[in-house]
């Protein structure tokens, strides 16, 4: 791999690693507001004990998210110096209103939050939590603002050095990629979060201990899920798949395999793409059914890679076909399992029923696979673009970094982060073996 | 504009260095003023709540230099790159080591937390100081804005330089002793007991080291870059912020000596930021010198964004400006006073 393949691995790995911590924080985020208002409203003290003991998980979450995010940013301009010099004068904006309005508010309300609750009292505990999911999903906003851009460039204009500058900020700011993605995204992450609380109430009901907790947890666990999952196909998926077949086709066409063009085109549902014969393997597919998702017409006409010049496909259309099935198929799989659990959960039977607590307490890394297959999706997609029809990937990278400095930087990552990865494991087991009641006064 | 953006950027890292300065060199200080567990958890229980606030403004400033100058931003971010890899890397393990370290109640574990978190912080704040210095000093940019700073060479600053030699490293023990001063400082505010006593006697000899590096660093920076105090000299109204660093320098000290605990650590902060402020009125309008040729430094004119971005920007920034100092406030302003032994709520 030369220096370029390895930057673009390390900052896939690093990116993938990142948004393990904050698709929990984020949707962890709105459920302790959940738990903040119920305590209140009902004045049951359980709903207080729940929100400490996710605070517990959210704060070792919410630490790790923040120290790999920073490497994020940073990468910008180590590894992708020509890029961030050519668009740093538009997506400038959003990265830096993420730090100025999301960090500030996320990061002095949050130390409010986990260290405040004696001194702030009931009333503006509550407040700090909301603050804090506030912040955290602006942050997401804001973020993902910036990767709508690098899909579908909007609001901007070529600028006297032929590098990037902002003509319109409002149209950049609320760019209709930026809006679809963002709450497909969101409601993505208030899934993992209510599959990982249902996961641990299901573990102490298996285990008959703190048996009151953990029918909150489920509770609520099993309400965000089966919202979330909603939501992520309709309408969130469902639009951002319209908005693909418009802007990308591409993307579109190596996302289902599809090569020939045609119109009434099928979906498949299983089946491995053969690039270099240029087919799907053993296919089962809908017919007509592509067609009808992506322009809402069953006789719509759908490009096939066939038809689009060759420079313009994905570098990696097998990846690509494989993460976009996956999160697919994935996605329906939680609808169902998020259905049956809460139609249990009305009629009084999921906390008896032994079976569909295995699997919730299972189901768990799911959601996180389902998440990364997404950005996956989305990030291939894009290629061979950076900013998508602007702006090649070949073009960003740094132009005097050497490629030992970046296969050293990156298997630097890699090892600090098994490392961090193996603690934090640790210590999330340790805080769930201790139990919200055993308050384990660490 | 572009000026008034070199000033936002330069006041933003001001506040970084002045915040988190603090929890750097109380992170640097923590093995020495606390001696068994109970004590560094009150150590640690002085910054818990605010160490990620604090250093969420490097975050900021980083944010806004991409935005307003995008060239700096490549050209600073890949030139260093190596450093930059490793001081990334002792972010990460500072921020798990202060939160990993209450999770288990274990002597070995918290030992070795103890351990990265002293090494990680002291090493920070050397890293500030070197960064400081290189930017003084120049890099080797070349004419297409770009260069490539090996981490040493021979630790000389000519001919080619490494983003360390002699100048880069003094001004980073320089940092340190700064930093750790201010930490020591603010141990002794938050404070009481023995640890109070411990903190305050550490302030006092740091006090010394910090006068005499910086005098050094000073002579050095006028052989390094003489343009640098030419500049200040001929505008007369920066006088005030070398008379800034004096005073804060001195103030501290009274205050140390007389009891006065938060006028003392008002006296390193007054010190720290009117240090910075004199340095970057010093290499005003130059973002990155050029040790190769003048004509490839990056100005504020050459180096930022374009009109609309940088006009926009201004109202958000005031806009977000505000409302952060008002977090900020309330957060300090519920944590005020000594910590509690017996620490509250969370972890710890």
């Amino acid at each position: 791999m030369d220096a370029q393949s390895w930057s673009r691995f390390q900052f896939g790995f690093t990116a993938t690693y990142h948004y393990l911590f904050p698709q929990l924080t984020m949707g962890l985020a709105l459920i302790l507001v959940v738990f903040k208002v119920l305590a209140i409203r009902r004045g049951d003290e359980c709903y207080n004990v729940a929100a400490r003991f996710w605070a517990k998980i959210f704060g070792l979450n919410f630490v790790v998210g923040v120290v790999t995010g920073i490497p994020l940013e940073f990468q910008f301009g180590t590894n992708w110096a020509r890029f961030s010099d050519y668009s740093g004068g538009v997506i400038g904006l959003t990265l830096a209103l993420e730090g100025l309005f999301a960090f500030f508010a996320e990061s002095a309300f949050l130390g409010m939050f986990l260290f405040g609750e004696k001194r702030l009292g009931p009333k503006w505990h509550l407040v700090s939590a909301i603050m804090v999911f506030l912040g955290s999903w602006l942050s997401g906003y804001f973020i993902i603002a910036t990767n709508a851009f690098m899909q579908h460039p909007v609001g901007y204009e070529i600028g006297p050095r032929g590098t990037l500058q902002l003509a319109d900020m409002w149209a950049y700011l609320l760019n209709p990629w930026a809006f679809w993605q963002y709450l497909h995204n969101m409601s993505a992450s208030v899934v993992t979060s209510g599959f990982v609380v249902c996961a641990v109430g299901a573990y102490y009901l298996l285990s008959r201990r703190s048996v009151e907790q953990a029918k909150v947890f489920l509770q609520v666990g099993v309400v965000t899920a089966l919202v979330g999952s909603i939501i992520v196909l309709f309408p969130t998926g469902d639009q951002h798949g319209k908005m693909l077949a418009r802007h990308q086709p591409a993307a579109l066409a190596a996302m289902e395999g599809k090569f020939e063009t045609s119109d009434r085109a099928e979906l498949a549902i299983i089946g491995q793409p053969d690039v270099e014969n240029r087919r799907l393997d053993n296919p089962i597919v809908v017919p007509s059914v592509l067609s009808y998702l992506a322009y809402g017409s069953f006789g719509a006409e759908v490009k096939g890679l066939n038809d689009i010049p060759q420079d313009q496909h994905p570098d990696n259309i097998e990846l690509l076909y494989f993460a976009y099935h996956i999160m697919a198929g994935l996605g329906t799989l939680f609808i169902a399992l998020a259905l049956v659990s809460a139609w249990m959960l009305w009629r009084g039977k999921l906390f008896e029923s032994r079976p569909l607590l295995w699997i919730l307490m299972l189901a768990f890394p799911f959601p996180y696979i389902a998440t990364s297959m997404g950005w996956l999706t989305a990030e291939l997609g894009r290629q061979p673009w950076l900013i998508y029809g602007l702006f090649r990937t070949g073009a960003g990278s740094s132009p005097q970094v050497a490629g030992g400095s970046v296969v050293f930087s990156a298997l630097g990552f890699m090892g600090l982060y098994l490392v961090m990865g193996v603690l934090f494991l640790y210590l999330v087991v340790r805080q769930i073996a201790a139990g919200p009641d055993g308050e384990a006064k660490a | 504009m572009e000026t008034v953006w070199f000033a936002i950027i330069a006041v933003m890292l001001a506040v970084y260095v002045v915040l988190d300065g603090f929890d750097l060199g109380v992170g640097v200080l923590h093995l020495f003023v606390a001696k068994n567990d109970a004590e560094r958890r009150t150590v640690l229980a002085s910054i818990g709540p605010i160490w990620d606030g604090n250093e969420v403004w490097l975050l900021a400033s980083g944010g806004v230099l991409f935005f307003a100058f995008p060239r700096v931003y490549a050209a600073g971010f890949s030139g260093f790159y190596l450093p930059l890899m490793m001081s990334l890397w002792l972010l990460v393990l500072r921020g798990i080591a202060i939160e990993f370290r209450s999770m288990v109640v274990a002597d070995l574990w918290r030992s070795f937390w103890d351990g990265v978190f002293f090494l990680s912080s002291l090493l920070m704040a050397v890293v500030l100081g070197a960064a400081l210095g290189n930017v003084i000093r120049g890099v080797p940019l070349g004419p297409d804005g770009y260069f490539s700073g090996p981490l040493f060479t021979n630790f000389m600053p000519w001919p080619d330089q490494g983003v360390l030699d002699w100048y880069t490293v003094l001004v980073g023990v320089f940092a340190l002793a700064a930093l750790t001063l201010h930490g020591a400082l603010f141990l002794v505010y938050k404070t009481e007991g023995e640890l109070n006593a411990r903190a305050r006697g550490a302030a006092r000899v740091l006090w010394w080291v910090v006068v005499l590096v910086g005098v050094l660093a000073t002579i050095a920076t006028h052989s390094i870059r003489p343009e640098l105090y030419e500049q200040l000299i001929g505008r007369p109204w920066t006088w005030i912020l070398a008379l800034g660093v004096v005073a804060g320098a001195v103030l501290m000290r009274v205050f140390l000596t007389k009891g006065l605990e938060l006028k003392a650590f008002l006296g390193s902060v007054l010190f720290l930021a009117s240090m910075l402020a004199a340095t970057a009125a010093g290499v005003f309008p130059i973002l990155l010198r050029s040790t190769v040729d003048a004509a490839n430094n990056l100005t504020t004119e050459n180096a930022a964004a374009g009109a609309l971005s940088l006009r926009v920007g201004l109202i958000w920034w005031l806009l977000a400006i505000v409302l952060a100092i008002g977090y900020f406030s309330y957060l300090f302003h519920s944590f005020r006073g000594k910590v509690q032994s017996g620490a509250e709520g969370y972890g710890h």
